[in-house]
């Protein structure tokens, strides 16, 4: 910085004591400063706090013969489409004119909002989470540990009478619909739940279903 | 009249404190900062109530609104090996300082023969390239090669590890790989499926799928 002479024109200077210049003791930090609040606006705007979040998720083995696709008790099928559309239909898969003389399969309409399949998941898996929710208040009562109610709580998921979900998209839904669908899935407690490929009966059914 | 009388105080101020907070700031954010990469495509991922945290070890695989494939894995050890392998399967050969620039890149989606290429470019223009995606049909399936070598790779890294622990006689604690999917929420889910086919040839099933945290309210 520059500084102002105050010498006076230097006259008469010539028998003064030579006298150690008072330094002062401190120094100038605005230079530090600046750099470091560079440094820090840096990191602020380049660092990323939050690690993605993920869900982990088991896809079926690919089954060695493709006849006990239907063979499950209890189970729910959601058929996803375009234009976020879902249906679904409960036990197994008839189609018209079947053997045994059991009326044809009905897709049903239902939507991703809380009173559609929300509560449709809800209902369905009532017993399972009648159960988790007996378990839950023992919880809070300190009957249970945490270890044994997280144990208790997947066996609950994995009875037999648990309800089964299977999830399945055609060429048009999007990911979105499955990994809202799957996250519903974990909300209700469904336990077993699988990913598979649409039957070409189905995929007719829900076309027409789409038509309308 | 009288005249106030100004303090005749020192202009500057003794920033000592400031200074002090302002390293201290910096200090922080070095220590916690993990510098946020540059994607090739920018992937919105749908949410969840899933708050599991994504494993470090982990091979992730992008897939954007048009279903192109992007590939990354995570150590840059394995990285570079893998590069090798793929070299060799392809019979591409690449120079040790291409290797080593591979190994520093973050996730690619161009198909191997145009690799090098990619490589070999400055970064700015790199980030200007269309990528077309690694193709992940049945008759060219690099993006499956990309994987089985991958996790060969990996595997190897992790025994070498474990061996260069064991010597010094420490504990090693093996974190397998894992397989993580990032797809864009608008992407088709047939795009997702065929990826994930072509992970379930290679006879894994489990993966990762990477989603936001769910904002709003909690549905009871």
């Amino acid at each position: 910085m520059a500084e102002v002479n105050t010498d006076g024109g230097g006259g008469g200077g010539k028998h003064d004591k030579k006298r150690a210049k008072k330094a002062s003791t401190k120094i100038d930090m605005t230079p530090m400063v600046d750099l470091a609040f560079l440094l820090l606006t840096f990191f602020v705007l380049t660092s990323t706090f939050s690690k993605p979040k993920t869900m982990e998720i088991n896809f079926p083995a690919k089954p060695e013969d493709k006849k006990d696709e239907t063979k499950v008790n209890n189970a729910l099928t959601f058929l996803m489409t375009k234009d976020d559309g879902i249906y679904y239909y409960y036990g197994e898969f008839y189609i018209a004119g079947n053997a045994k003389g059991v009326p044809p399969t009905q897709l049903i309409k239902t939507n991703y909002s809380a009173t559609g399949l929300h509560k449709l998941l809800l209902d369905k898996n009532k017993p399972t989470n009648d159960a988790i929710k007996s378990l839950e208040d023992r919880l809070k009562k300190r009957e249970i540990v945490d270890t044994t109610y997280k144990r208790l709580v997947n066996k609950e998921k994995g009875t037999k009478e648990a309800l089964t979900v299977l999830v399945k998209a055609d060429e048009k839904a999007i990911y979105k619909n499955v990994i809202d669908l799957i996250d519903e899935l974990n909300i209700c407690n469904i336990g077993k739940y699988a990913i598979v490929d649409m039957g070409a009966k189905e995929l007719e059914l829900l076309n027409v279903a789409n038509q309308k | 009249m009288a005249k106030i009388k100004m303090p005749k105080g020192n202009p500057s101020l003794d920033m000592t404190p400031m200074v002090d907070l302002a390293f201290l700031l910096v200090t922080f954010f070095m220590l916690t900062a993990s510098s946020r990469v540059s994607e090739p495509v920018v992937v919105d991922t749908p949410s969840s109530i899933s708050d599991k945290l994504l494993p470090e070890n982990v091979m992730l695989i992008s897939i954007d609104e048009k279903g192109r494939a992007f590939y990354n894995i995570n150590n840059s050890d394995v990285r570079q090996q893998t590069l090798e392998k793929m070299g060799e399967q392809y019979k591409i050969n690449f120079t040790d300082k291409e290797k080593k620039r591979f190994a520093g890149m973050t996730s690619f989606g161009v198909p191997i023969a145009q690799l090098k290429e990619y490589i070999n470019m400055d970064d700015p223009h790199r980030m200007l390239v269309k990528s077309a995606g690694i193709p992940h049909d049945s008759l060219h399936n690099e993006l499956g090669d990309w994987i089985q070598f991958g996790r060969v790779e990996a595997a190897k890294q992790a025994k070498v590890q474990k061996e260069k622990a064991e010597s010094l006689g420490r504990e090693f604690k093996y974190e397998p790989l894992r397989f993580a999917i990032k797809a864009d929420s608008k992407t088709n889910y047939i795009a997702v499926k065929d990826i994930i086919t072509v992970f379930t040839d290679k006879d894994i099933y489990r993966f990762n799928l990477i989603t936001d945290l769910e904002q709003g309210e909690v549905k009871k």
